[in-house]
C-alpha cells in the first residue's frame, strides 16, 4: 500500500537530510505506529505519502501509484484515497459536526443523496451519534478529534493517516479515539499514525517503525514504545 | 459539480469582505462607464467623420430670387447659361475630383432630412428658400480650396463658396480631447480595479484558508478550490458593470444626444452602438476579475 525505496529527502538550507536511505513497506490493512523524538522525520515521512513533498532522492509508491509519475493536477484524485487526522482537529469553526464532515464530499463534488446517508453513518462510527447539530466549540477536545476522524474516513480512504492525533488529548479519551482508529483498520484501511504516546503505543501492539535523524532505526511487528531489548 | 454548494460559499466570502466587495465593484462599474464612454466618443467621432467624409468638401451656392446677399441682387439669380459656365470651368480644374448640381428640390429634401429631429423648423422653410448649389470633391481639400473658390468667387450667379470641412475641424479636436481624457482615465481606473480585484481575492483566500487548506487535504480538485473565488471575482465584475450599463445609457441619452443640437446635421449614436459598447464593456469587466482572480489565486494557492 506504502512502498519507500531508498527515500532521502533534503530540505533547503539544511545540512542534515530530514529522511535518509528509508526503505520500508507498509501492506494493506496494517495499523503502523511511527515513533521518534520531534526532528526525526515522522511529519515528514507523512508529507511524503501526501505528496506535499518530493523527495530528493527514491522511489514513493501509494496505494499502487508511483508519486513521481503523477502529475500536478492530478494530486487531488491521489488524496481522496488518503484520510488525515492532525493534533489540532483543523475542524471548520462556523460549521456544526454535520457540515465540517459534510464538507469533505462537498468539495470533491458528490451527490447530495450520497452525502445525506454516508455522513450519518460514519458520525455513528466515530461515536458522535445525536451530535450533528454541535458546532466545534461546544463538543470536547476528544469530540472534535472524532469529528475530524470521521471527516477522514468519511470518503472511505485507502490509508489513514494521523499525525500525533492524541497530542491535545487527555490519557482516558485518547483511548477511546484509539478505539475509533481500530474500528477503521478493521475496515481494510490502513492506518500511519506519528506518535509521542508511549502508553497508547504500548497497549495496541502493532508495528511500530522508529525514526531518529532521519533513518529508520527500528521496525517491529507488535512492538512497543520504547528500545524492546 | 455541486452549484449550490459552490454559490453558498460564494456568498459567504462576499458577505465576509463586504466592505471590499463593495469598493471593487464602484470601481469597476465607474472605470467600465469611463472606458464605455470612451468608446462612445470614439463612436461619435467616426459617424460625424463617415458622414461628412460622404459629402462634397466644398459648396458653391448659387443665387436665387430669394438670395439676399448684395452679389446676388444686383446680378438676379443664376440663369442656366451661368450655370453651365461654372460647371464646364469647374470640370476644366485639375484640382477638381468630382462636381455635381444639386437642384433646389434635392437641396431641400437633404435638408428635411438631416433636420428630421426638428420638423417647426424644416415646416418653416420652403423650396424656394434653398439654394441650388454645385458641390465639389476636391483631391486635396486644404491645399485646393483657395484655387478653386476663386476662380468662382463673384462669379455672376454665385452666392458663396464654403469650405466644409473647416467648420468641424474644431469640432473634431474638442471631441478627440475629451475622448483621449475620458480613455486615460479609465485605463488609470482599470490598473485600480486590477490591483483592487486582487487583494480582495487575496483577502477572501486568507479569511477562508482553513476552509481551502482542508479542500486540499480531502482532495478537492484545484478547480474547486478556485471556483469559489472565480465566481466571487466575476460576479462583483458583472455587478460593477450592471451599473456601467445604467450609466452608460445614461452618458449617451443625457450627454451625447444633447450634443446634438450642437450638429449642423443628424449624426446620433443608435442604440445599436450603445448596446455594442455595453456589451464589450461585458466582455472587458468580467475578463478583468476573472482574470485576475484566477493569476492572483494560482499564486496565493500554490503554496
Amino acid at each position: 500500500m506504502i512502498h519507500f525505496d531508498d527515500v532521502t529527502k533534503m530540505y533547503a538550507n539544511q545540512n542534515r537530510p530530514a529522511l535518509e536511505n528509508v526503505t520500508l513497506d507498509v501492506e494493506k490493512g496494517e495499523f503502523v505506529f511511527l515513533v521518534g523524538p520531534s526532528g526525526s522525520g515522522k511529519s515528514t515521512f507523512l508529507r511524503l505519502i501526501l505528496r506535499e513533498e518530493r523527495p530528493s532522492e527514491g522511489r514513493i509508491h501509494v496505494a499502487g501509484k508511483d508519486l513521481a509519475k503523477i502529475t500536478n493536477w492530478k494530486v487531488p484524485y491521489l488524496r481522496r484515497r488518503i484520510g488525515c487526522v492532525f493534533q489540532d482537529f483543523r475542524l471548520l469553526p462556523n460549521k456544526n459536526v454535520y457540515a465540517n464532515v459534510a464538507f469533505a464530499l462537498q468539495v470533491i463534488g458528490k451527490p447530495r443523496r450520497f452525502i445525506r446517508k454516508v455522513v450519518p453513518e460514519v458520525i455513528d462510527l466515530v461515536g458522535l451519534e445525536g451530535k450533528h447539530d454541535r458546532m466545534p466549540d461546544e463538543l470536547s477536545g476528544g469530540e472534535q478529534q472524532r469529528v475530524a476522524v470521521a471527516r477522514a474516513f468519511v470518503n472511505r480512504p485507502m490509508i489513514l493517516l494521523a499525525d500525533e492525533p492524541t497530542g491535545n488529548i487527555d490519557p482516558a479519551t485518547s483511548i477511546g479515539i484509539m478505539k475509533v482508529l481500530d474500528r477503521i483498520n478493521r475496515t481494510g484501511t490502513t492506518v500511519v499514525m506519528a506518535t509521542h504516546d508511549a502508553a497508547i503505543v504500548d497497549s495496541m501492539r502493532k508495528r511500530v517503525i522508529e525514526l531518529e535523524y532521519g533513518k529508520v532505526v527500528r521496525d517491529q511487528s507488535r512492538g512497543v514504545y520504547g528500545q524492546a531489548y | 459539480m455541486r452549484v449550490q454548494f459552490v454559490l453558498h460559499e460564494v456568498w459567504t466570502g462576499l458577505r465576509r469582505n463586504l466592505t471590499m466587495t463593495i469598493a471593487l465593484i464602484v470601481v469597476v462599474a465607474i472605470s467600465l462607464s469611463l472606458l464605455g464612454t470612451g468608446f462612445l466618443f470614439v463612436k461619435q467621432v467616426d459617424n460625424t467623420r463617415t458622414y461628412w467624409q460622404g459629402k462634397v468638401q466644398l459648396s458653391i451656392y448659387l443665387c436665387t430670387t430669394t438670395s439676399v446677399s448684395p452679389q446676388c441682387h444686383d446680378n438676379g439669380p443664376a440663369t442656366a447659361a451661368e450655370k453651365a459656365q461654372i460647371m464646364h470651368d469647374l470640370k476644366a480644374l485639375p484640382q477638381v475630383q468630382e462636381v455635381f448640381y444639386e437642384s433646389q428640390a434635392q437641396a431641400f429634401a437633404h435638408f428635411k432630412q438631416d433636420f428630421s429631429r426638428d420638423p417647426s423648423f424644416t415646416n418653416l422653410v420652403t423650396e424656394a428658400e434653398i439654394p441650388d448649389s454645385f458641390q465639389v470633391k476636391l483631391h486635396n481639400t486644404q491645399a485646393d480650396f483657395p484655387i478653386v473658390a476663386g476662380t468662382v468667387q463673384g462669379r455672376p450667379g454665385v452666392d458663396q463658396v464654403v469650405n466644409d470641412s473647416s467648420i468641424l475641424s474644431k469640432f473634431y479636436k474638442l471631441l478627440g480631447g475629451a475622448r483621449n481624457a475620458v480613455v486615460i482615465i479609465a485605463i488609470i481606473l482599470i490598473i485600480a480595479a486590477v490591483l483592487l480585484v486582487a487583494n480582495t481575492i487575496r483577502l477572501s483566500a486568507f479569511n477562508r484558508r482553513r476552509e481551502t487548506s482542508i479542500m486540499r487535504l480531502v482532495g478537492a480538485s484545484n478547480f474547486y478550490v478556485q471556483l469559489p473565488f472565480l465566481v466571487e471575482g466575476v460576479l462583483a465584475g458583472l455587478a460593477g458593470w450592471l451599473i456601467a450599463a445604467g450609466l452608460l445609457v445614461a452618458v449617451k441619452t443625457i450627454g451625447l444626444d444633447a450634443l446634438q443640437q450642437y450638429f449642423p446635421y443628424n449624426v446620433q449614436l443608435s442604440a445599436g452602438d450603445l448596446v455594442e459598447v455595453i456589451l464589450l464593456a461585458m466582455v472587458i469587466g468580467v475578463l478583468l476579475c476573472g482574470g485576475t482572480s484566477f493569476l492572483t489565486l494560482r499564486r496565493y494557492l500554490r503554496a
